[in-house]
């Protein structure tokens, strides 16, 4: 059957604007300006062949380069939020957003193996509201984290987050105490969870669940932080310094533990992973 | 009142700051100091003092009286060691197995450099963390501005209350109002559409009681002491498991 949505919607990333037809097509990268064959892009795992720049990538695709090929197994896929305060324009951003990310919600959860080591992940989504947590997008991380308790896994969690989404107003405030709360639990049972911060993770997520991990990786240039620049800007009065805000600027000021390419994290969080062998450490 | 008259009464020059809370309340006050990791932050206070005998750790976001005082607090914006701080006497309380009442008043936690380089959004993780498992029970009442995560940092408790007039909202009004329809004058529908007044957060079910509000808040204080007196020794009555299992599930609706 022809897939008839294709046709409507635009590319949901730099990676998918190569996707077959656009082959050929060259992109300027963002950080050394430098033309980059979109293929070349695609086969580096979203980052610039010259200068390593990390382009921002979906659920799926983090998933394609990180779980062990047809492990990953999607968990409370159903789950959508509601427009529960009748805010105006929620409906038709929540509409845009399923269409921007082919996705029903800002976080992507399942079980899966990464070299092996069986673990429950969950990936946010920049093409959803850029990965806003909403009661859906809290509810999803709570189920998992509850899953991962019972069953004795660990959780490796991508986060990518503009904060909590004010369209649910106080209601998604909550999801930072109830991610928190599940996250505790999974923790008091002695499961490891490993936070990766990815760009952009800020507000409400930033000061919950990404910053608990009990090891926090993170990728290069991710901007990170709980206020976002231009508040920041705006409450100072003035520019911010160079690199500030980066995931070498936390690693500098000791937030984050390592600072791990996109090439070497599947070797990195496999080895990780093994290391926190249940009953037994690494085979 | 409309939803930003409250956030007008909840911000108003003259209203009841959080100290008052801690001195019309409570007997024998004492204030310790300090986070152990790096400072003092004045915008958060807190110490000891008793309630009808009963020994009890209190917190409270303080906004400043006059304008020095103001400045010297932050106008009640913490910064990490803040929240740090009131982490650390919320574990004192544990050990020693005392309540915990916090006051919340704050626009937000601090946005600024050394905020950041701190880091603010772990301190405040943090906080989210251990209360969510803290051994002993902890009450929170909204005295006045409820900004968001650097709120919330002193909010996930047994019992959560909001005075008449407070405010609890994840953005102010003016940042939800320039970021989604970018014109900052949209304030009014803003505040409306957040729904952020004590009634909204009764009927989502985000706190527990609305402490009615008279002019010298003689009654408030009153209210408060004997609410405050009641619920500790309810909840201090209860088995630690049922305690945090409750606290779980108190927030696990949402």
């Amino acid at each position: 059957m022809v897939n008839l949505m294709g046709l409507f919607r635009s590319p949901q990333n730099e990676l998918e604007k190569n996707s077959g037809e656009a082959e050929g097509i060259r992109n300027a990268c963002p950080r050394c300006g430098v033309l980059i064959d979109l293929t070349e892009q695609q086969e580096n795992l979203g980052t610039c062949p010259n200068c390593g720049h990390h382009f921002r990538l979906s659920p799926r695709e983090r998933i394609a380069y990180l779980a062990d090929e047809d492990s990953f197994e999607e968990l409370f896929g159903d789950l959508r939020s509601h427009d529960v305060l009748g805010f105006p324009g929620y409906d038709q951003k929540l509409r845009n957003a399923k269409l921007a990310s082919r996705e029903r919600e800002g976080v992507i959860c399942g079980r899966c193996r990464i070299e092996n080591e069986p673990c429950a992940v969950f990936f946010m989504d920049p093409n959803f509201m850029m990965g806003s947590m909403g009661t859906a997008v809290g509810e999803k991380i709570t189920r998992l984290f509850e899953t991962a308790t019972r069953e004795s896994l660990p959780v490796v969690g991508f986060t990518v987050s503009g904060g909590a989404r004010m369209q649910e107003g106080i209601l998604s405030l909550m999801q930072m105490a109830k991610t928190s709360a599940a996250l505790g639990v999974h923790s008091a049972a002695g499961n490891l969870y490993l936070s990766v911060l990815t760009d952009p993770t800020t507000g409400g997520v930033t000061a919950s669940f990404a910053m608990d991990g009990d090891i926090i990786l993170a990728e290069p240039g991710a901007t990170v932080g709980f206020a976002g620049p231009r508040v920041i800007e705006q409450t100072i009065r003035r520019r911010l310094p160079q690199g500030f805000q980066t995931a070498e600027f936390l690693l500098e000021h000791g937030f984050v533990d390592r600072i791990v390419p996109r090439s070497e994290q599947r070797e990195t969080i496999g080895k990780l992973l093994r290391m926190h062998r249940k009953g037994g450490g690494a085979q | 009142m409309s939803a930003y008259d409250k956030v007008l009464a909840a911000r108003a020059k003259g209203r009841p700051t959080g100290l008052s809370y801690i001195e019309n309340i409570f007997e024998d006050f004492i204030e310790l100091h300090g986070d152990r990791r790096y400072g003092d932050d004045p915008a958060i206070v807190g110490g000891i003092a008793t309630l009808e005998g009963q020994p009890v750790t209190v917190l409270c976001m303080e906004k400043g009286g006059d304008t020095r005082d103001r400045v010297r607090r932050n106008f009640g914006s913490p910064n990490p060691e803040g929240y740090r701080k009131s982490l650390r006497l919320m574990k004192q309380a544990e050990k020693f197995r005392r309540p915990v009442v916090c006051f919340v008043d704050t626009s937000g936690a601090f946005c600024g450099l050394g905020a950041e380089e701190r880091g603010q959004g772990q301190a405040i993780a943090e906080n989210l963390l251990e209360l969510s498992s803290l051994k002993t029970p902890v009450v929170s009442v909204l005295v006045g501005e409820g900004g968001s995560g650097g709120a919330l940092a002193l909010a996930l408790a047994d019992r959560v209350w909001i005075l008449e007039n407070a405010i609890y909202s994840v953005i102010s009004p003016e940042g939800c109002a320039s970021i989604l329809w970018k014109d900052a004058k949209r304030v009014r529908d803003a505040a409306e559409c957040l729904k952020i007044t004590a009634e909204d957060m009764k009927s989502l079910g985000v706190v527990e009681e609305i402490i009615p509000e008279d002019k010298e808040f003689e009654t408030v204080y009153q209210t408060l002491r004997e609410d405050l007196a009641a619920t500790l020794s309810q909840l201090m009555a209860l088995p630690t498991e049922e305690l945090l299992r409750k606290r779980y599930e108190r927030f696990r609706k949402f």
